[in-house]
């Protein structure tokens, strides 16, 4: 299943600031809910997403139990040059799911 | 009573005076009621958490399935050609079961007649993904619900159960969304009840979900017993809001608060 969208301009200007829009398909759960027979639901979260750039980190954030099911990170970075720009969530559950898109800077 | 704002937002829907049917003019999607920002989601497809579903049901549509061993594409082909317009069209008209059928059943029908596969279980991810797919296909044309002599008694039953008030709050759907549409419900503008987007992502539910859902909750709301998935009252409920819906854009699948 394509459970990740990503938005990062295919083509950029050296030094020019570029925008990149992640969404992914991830419950969220908090593990605060109950079912209706009181027993506690597991949490189930992504706790980690991280954005490299030919290798070098470029972006991290941790996300806890308050953040909506399915997120949608928005960050920017400078392109400096040619490559891949490659993202990975990781979470609870064992969960791991990594994306790529390719950036061209002249 | 018009100007009079009661503390309790129920008091004053039930003591308003009726308004009647709101003039085609005078229509507006629920999308015009929400902040710039939940627009702007609904907009950017990348932002736009219903296309999780779209791309998912895109896959589902291409994937074999059944004891048929048939995928969908392999009857309809590419569904942005054949698929285009069909969600604007639903609730449609079935010959063999004589009553208009929803796009849920509609993709049932396929999957128990032609691909001999169980039917997918109602706000199941997979039947959600498929008819966001085929909604998706949908999007930009204007709504185009048919209606002749075979459905009209289902469009009545459905307008009958707009007007009647039920429940223990004792409302009818009108009260709020005929007569007291762009008043605020607690937080919430009150919305024309045009179905422009389903299935669509509820920023509440987090989830995307179809029009039957949406309409059992404002049934809890009104503290009435909700009719199951698949009701012959939901079905022609929703035929009812279609047509009174013609012509306005399809948005699916759309996002709202």
């Amino acid at each position: 299943m394509a459970s990740a969208l990503i938005n990062a301009p295919p083509r950029a200007k050296r030094g020019e600031i570029i925008e990149i829009k992640t969404l992914i398909s991830h419950p969220m759960e908090t593990g605060y809910r109950r079912t209706q027979l009181g027993a506690l639901v597991p949490r189930d979260i992504i706790r980690l997403f991280v954005c490299t750039y030919n290798g070098t980190e470029v972006f991290r954030a941790e996300l806890h139990p308050a953040i909506a099911a399915n997120p949608f990170i928005v960050f920017s970075t400078v392109a400096t040059e040619s490559g891949t720009l490659a993202f990975q969530w990781t979470g609870d559950r064992g969960f791991s799911e990594t994306e790529s898109v390719a950036i061209t800077v002249d | 009573m018009r100007g009079f704002r009661a503390a309790v937002c129920v008091v004053v829907l039930a003591a308003s005076a009726s308004a009647g049917e709101i003039p085609r003019a005078e229509r507006r999607s629920g999308s015009d009621f929400m902040s710039r920002e939940t627009r702007a989601m609904q907009d950017d497809d990348t932002a736009n958490p219903g296309m999780l579903w779209v791309l998912e049901g895109e896959s589902l549509w291409n994937k074999k399935t059944g004891d048929a061993g048939r995928a969908c594409a392999e009857c309809h082909g590419d569904a942005r050609a054949s698929m285009k317009g069909v969600a604007a069209r639903h609730p449609a008209f079935d010959a063999t079961r004589g009553r208009p059928v929803t796009l849920e059943q509609r993709v049932n029908v396929c999957r128990t007649e032609r691909q001999k596969a169980p039917p997918l279980a109602y706000e199941s991810r997979e039947l959600l993904a498929l008819t966001a797919y085929l909604a998706r296909q949908s999007r930009g044309l204007p709504i185009d619900v048919a209606t002749d002599q075979r459905t009209q008694p289902f469009l009545d039953a459905g307008r009958a159960t707009f007007y009647r008030r039920q429940g223990q709050l004792n409302l009818a759907c009108s009260q709020c969304h005929d007569d007291n549409w762009g008043r605020q419900l607690a937080g919430n503008v009150v919305p024309q009840a045009h179905p422009t987007g389903y299935p669509l992502y509820r920023l509440e539910w987090q989830s995307l979900g179809s029009l039957q859902r949406r309409l059992r909750n404002c049934l809890i709301g009104i503290r009435a017993e909700p009719y199951e998935y698949g009701a012959a009252e939901l079905v022609d409920l929703e035929l009812f809001l279609m047509w009174r819906a013609r012509g306005m854009t399809f948005e699916a699948p759309a996002v709202r608060p």
